[in-house]
């Protein structure tokens, strides 16, 4: 089935009632998948979703029926005194106990598939959680980039994941489930991506000021499309022309102290703050929030923390000119 | 009641009553406070990139929201039963300890408010670092002002009052129950507050270590959860979450507790499975304690772990579904009748079932990796927490709100105040679901419309002014039975239970005999007529001294706040020298 027609139908199943005052299309669903690690996990939840939906009938259903049936009356005599009755109480025991061994073994059987554990020849990368924006690296192809992640359809990923400051959890909910990025530890995700197209999460661990705005986005592209992208991140910037309006801002960089934070290849080498290489090839800044706009640009150089609460990129209070030509270097780094 | 008037009555209260009313009054407001925070949260959230309050204020509110309802709401109106009810249900004539007691109650006053204090402070310094606190964000590196402060010692404080009301209702129920009442006579109420104190007791060191190790990362320079220097922020989630999860149970206990109560006699009928009920609450308090990892399967410990956690957690929904078939079956075949506590103890069992399936549904890891941290968990816990504790302790509330204030809350307004509620938490909590499973995490102060979940965020929000808006119906209540509520005496639902066997509100040496139990339902069956007292009453008196050694309490909180040592030792000789007096304080009868 199409994802979003698999999306819809799930949905429905959940809230028929709600459907229609919902709204969507919902680009972060859980209940549509594109990867295999989604894939069984969705089907693990629409398993144990029906047994819930099961016991819920059954326990409302007895619920209302006592209610409206036993009601009190004038003048009825006073009901039997029941105190117990041991056969009952053994048959509810032991029937969530049998529903609950048909929940428990297909759980325990995902966990060990879900381990996290890829196979050989995964492409390798390595999420690294910071106040408040994602680092990525390749590291067998040498690539560093920030908040937007690039992978090959089909091709299985193997993910390491740690933080370098407090902890978050990376989450690209259509992707598949979260893994919490914790400072000294490293965790692991597993999966391969099984259609094109641009998916976007979030943190999903509090991690202060700026958890809302600490997004991300994973394109899934095909394999000549991400091959082009590898060959690009490679490829190291050229020096803006003389006497251009990037080359002044390319020194405004240098001025206003940007390369002790940001690293640009073979011109700034800081590594606090995200690796700016080819930010100009990037679709969004500031933690995935804002599109990489000249205007969004703009208004985020001149005041970062107005547009990121909590924001360690501080206003730097760089003139109007000399914003207007760091735009236009950093729009040039593709 | 004593007849003793005036606030000096009330600052040196030894009598149960009275600290059971200190309990509710004070923790009705915070109770309050904590729904204005979440109006505010859910006004933020109403709308997509909304700017109502900015990321710093939002991050204040669900904290100290969630901190409120939790320390300062809802377990201290199960203290306020604990404390009215429990005495009376056993027929004892005041708790085992009278002056310990009052000291639980001034610590738990002192400690909220030295939490809250921090909101009217300059730069308004609430905490932020989530009900939960997760190190390394609660360091000083991360979080370098006083917010944390005041949240870590707050729940320190807190913490003093929660153990010291644990043990004393632990041996309050072992010791001071009336002749003939066996232990599998007890009161369902009694059972569950017996088995919660034992959690208290047992879950409060585990948070008390856990912050003391934060305290001395924050102010002395250790590092227990800096991965710097060889520390392990995942030490703090493990020592939050064995406190953590046994904590759910401290909630939702004493609620099933009041259900027990209720249905009974709303049925005419005693509980279906009294035995089984008992147990179930006493396996569910022991299985608490092997779950707590459930809370962090997004951890990464590991299949194996994350299996066993699975299974266990799994296990608690079997004594749980228990405990409800037996509430059904309490109900089948008796004379309902639909009174407001009645109301509210069915909307137990509806939402609470629907919390404990949600629950199933990540008790399984692989599920939960798509569910924790999104609002599926806020809407799962807050069916166990709203649709579960707080309509247990609504029901609590109209039930025994006669005995303990001698007059009746007006009917018609309590089954507005129960639709208004009950209808206005299923909007609110019910599209949070669907709102996780779509993708919205919990604790972000702004989402993107595209999203999509704009208009189910806003029928989240209307709900909540619903539930407000019942609120306001039941305060007008309350209010109103000061001059125009009927009339209760002494049992006017035909109880069953020995609170119901006295006056309300009930002398201040609460029997004039102490009755003999000769079954679970003494008021239903044939009891022997009460003789005359034979001899005087004592009646424990009026103490100063728990007020003052609780005062020491924050004072000491003050130095690690300040960085100032000698105020320690102020704080310090304040306690000791009220606990000198205290224990040297003449025994008059």
């Amino acid at each position: 089935m199409p994802p979003f027609r698999r999306h819809y139908t799930s949905f429905a199943a959940l809230s028929l009632g709600l459907l229609a005052a919902c709204g969507g299309p919902f680009p972060q669903s859980t209940l549509a998948p594109v990867s295999d690690f989604g894939h069984d996990i969705d089907r693990l939840f629409t398993g144990i979703f029906w047994w819930a939906v099961a016991v819920f009938v059954v326990v409302e259903g007895l619920l209302l029926f006592s209610v409206f049936r036993f009601r009190h009356r004038e003048g009825a005599p006073s009901p039997k005194q029941h105190e117990g009755h041991t056969a009952l109480e053994i048959t509810w025991t032991l029937a969530p106990a049998l529903i609950l061994v048909f929940i428990a073994v297909p759980t325990v059987r995902t966990i060990f598939k879900t381990a996290g554990d890829a196979p050989a020849g995964a492409l390798r990368v390595e999420v690294i959680g910071h106040q408040w924006w994602w680092e990525y690296r390749y590291p067998d192809l040498g690539i560093v980039t920030a908040n937007e992640l690039h992978l090959p359809v089909g091709r299985p990923v193997a993910v390491d994941i740690t933080s370098v400051d407090v902890v978050h959890s990376w989450w690209t909910p259509r992707l598949g489930g979260k893994r919490d990025a914790i400072p000294n530890r490293h965790t692991k995700l597993a999966f391969a991506p099984d259609s094109v197209g641009m998916f976007t999460g979030q943190c999903v661990e509090y991690c202060g000021a700026s958890h809302a705005n600490m997004r991300l986005r994973t394109f899934v592209e095909s394999d000549s499309a991400f091959q082009a992208w590898v060959a690009a991140q490679r490829a190291t910037p050229s020096a803006p022309a003389k006497g251009s309006v990037e080359e002044t801002g390319r020194q405004a960089f240098q001025r206003y102290g940007c390369i002790a934070c940001h690293t640009v290849a073979g011109f700034a080498t800081g590594i606090i703050g995200p690796n700016l290489t080819h930010v100009g090839s990037r679709t969004t800044i500031a933690g995935g929030t804002i599109m990489n706009t000249e205007q969004h640009l703009h208004d985020w150089i001149a005041d970062p923390p107005a547009m990121k609460p909590g924001s360690m990129m501080p206003n730097m209070h760089a003139s109007p000119p000399d914003v207007t030509a760091l735009v236009a270097y950093l729009q040039s780094l593709k | 009641m004593s007849e003793a008037k005036g606030l000096k009555s009330w600052l040196t209260t030894t009598d149960h009553k009275r600290i059971g009313l200190l309990y509710f009054w004070t923790a009705f407001v915070f109770f309050l406070i904590g729904g204005v925070e979440a109006l505010m949260i859910r006004a933020q959230l109403a709308r997509p990139d909304s700017q109502l309050v900015g990321a710093e204020t939002y991050n204040q509110l669900f904290t100290m929201h969630g901190t409120t309802m939790v320390f300062l709401a809802l377990m201290p109106l199960g203290a306020a039963f604990f404390n009215f009810i429990v005495p009376l249900q056993i027929g004892a004539r005041d708790v085992v300890f009278p002056r310990l007691n009052a000291f639980s109650y001034w610590v738990f006053l002192l400690g909220g408010l030295f939490m809250n204090a921090s909101w009217f402070l300059p730069g308004h310094p609430a905490p932020d670092g989530g009900w939960f606190g997760y190190a390394t964000l609660t360091e000083r590196q991360f979080s370098p002002g006083p917010n944390i402060d005041f949240w870590l010692l707050g729940l320190q404080i807190l913490g003093i009052a929660s153990l010291a009301a644990g043990f004393n209702f632990i041996v309050t129920i072992l010791n001071l129950r009336a002749p003939g009442m066996k232990m599998m006579r007890l009161p369902v109420f009694s059972w569950m507050t017996l088995v919660t104190s034992f959690l208290i007791i047992t879950a409060f060191p585990v948070i008390t270590v856990a912050l003391v190790f934060l305290m001395f990362d924050r102010v002395f320079g250790t590092h227990f959860y800096l991965p710097a220097a060889g520390g392990d922020p995942v030490l703090w989630q493990h020592l939050f979450w064995v406190f953590g999860h046994p904590e759910v149970y401290i909630l939702i206990l004493p609620a099933m507790g009041v259900v027990s109560e209720v249905l009974p006699t709303f049925s005419r009928k005693p509980l279906f499975g009294y035995t089984v009920v008992v147990y179930s609450g006493v396996l569910i308090g022991f299985m608490g304690w092997g779950v707590w990892s459930h809370h962090m399967f997004s951890v990464g410990l590991g299949p194996i772990a994350d299996s066993v956690f699975a299974l266990t957690t799994m296990l608690i929904a079997i004594p749980t579904g228990v405990k409800i078939f037996n509430w059904l079956a309490t109900l089948w075949g008796g004379q309902i009748r639909l009174t407001t506590a009645m109301c509210f103890a069915l909307g137990f069992i509806a939402l609470f079932t629907i919390g404990g399936l949600s629950g199933i549904t990540h008790a399984s890891p692989p599920a939960d990796l798509q569910q924790t941290d999104t609002y599926y968990v806020v809407a799962h816990f807050h069916y166990v927490l709203f649709g579960g504790t707080i309509m247990g302790l609504f029901a609590g509330m109209y039930y025994w709100w006669p005995k303990m204030t001698g007059r009746l809350l007006s009917e018609p307004l309590g089954i507005l105040h129960f639709w208004l509620t009950f209808i206005g938490m299923n909007l609110t909590f019910f599209p949070m679901h669907l709102i996780g499973l779509l993708g919205m995490p919990r604790r972000i102060y702004t989402y993107s419309t595209d999203l999509g979940l704009d208009r189910m965020n806003l029928w989240s929000s209307i709900g909540a002014f619903t539930i407000g808006l019942g609120m306001v119906v039941f305060v007008y209540n309350m209010w109103r039975t000061r001059r125009h509520g009927a009339v209760a005496g002494p049992n006017p639902w035909g109880g069953a239970t020995l609170e119901w066997a006295t006056s309300s509100p009930p002398p201040v040496h609460n029997f004039d005999v102490i009755p003999t139990v000769t079954s679970r339902m003494p008021l239903w069956d044939a009891q022997p007529p009460a003789k005359a007292p034979a001899e005087p009453v004592h009646v424990p008196p009026g103490s100063w001294w728990p007020l003052v050694a609780a005062a020491g309490l924050p004072v000491m909180a003050l130095a690690p706040l300040t960085h100032t040592v000698w105020i320690v030792f102020v704080g310090a000789a304040i306690l000791l020298y009220g606990i000198y007096r205290w224990a040297y304080e003449p025994f008059e009868v």
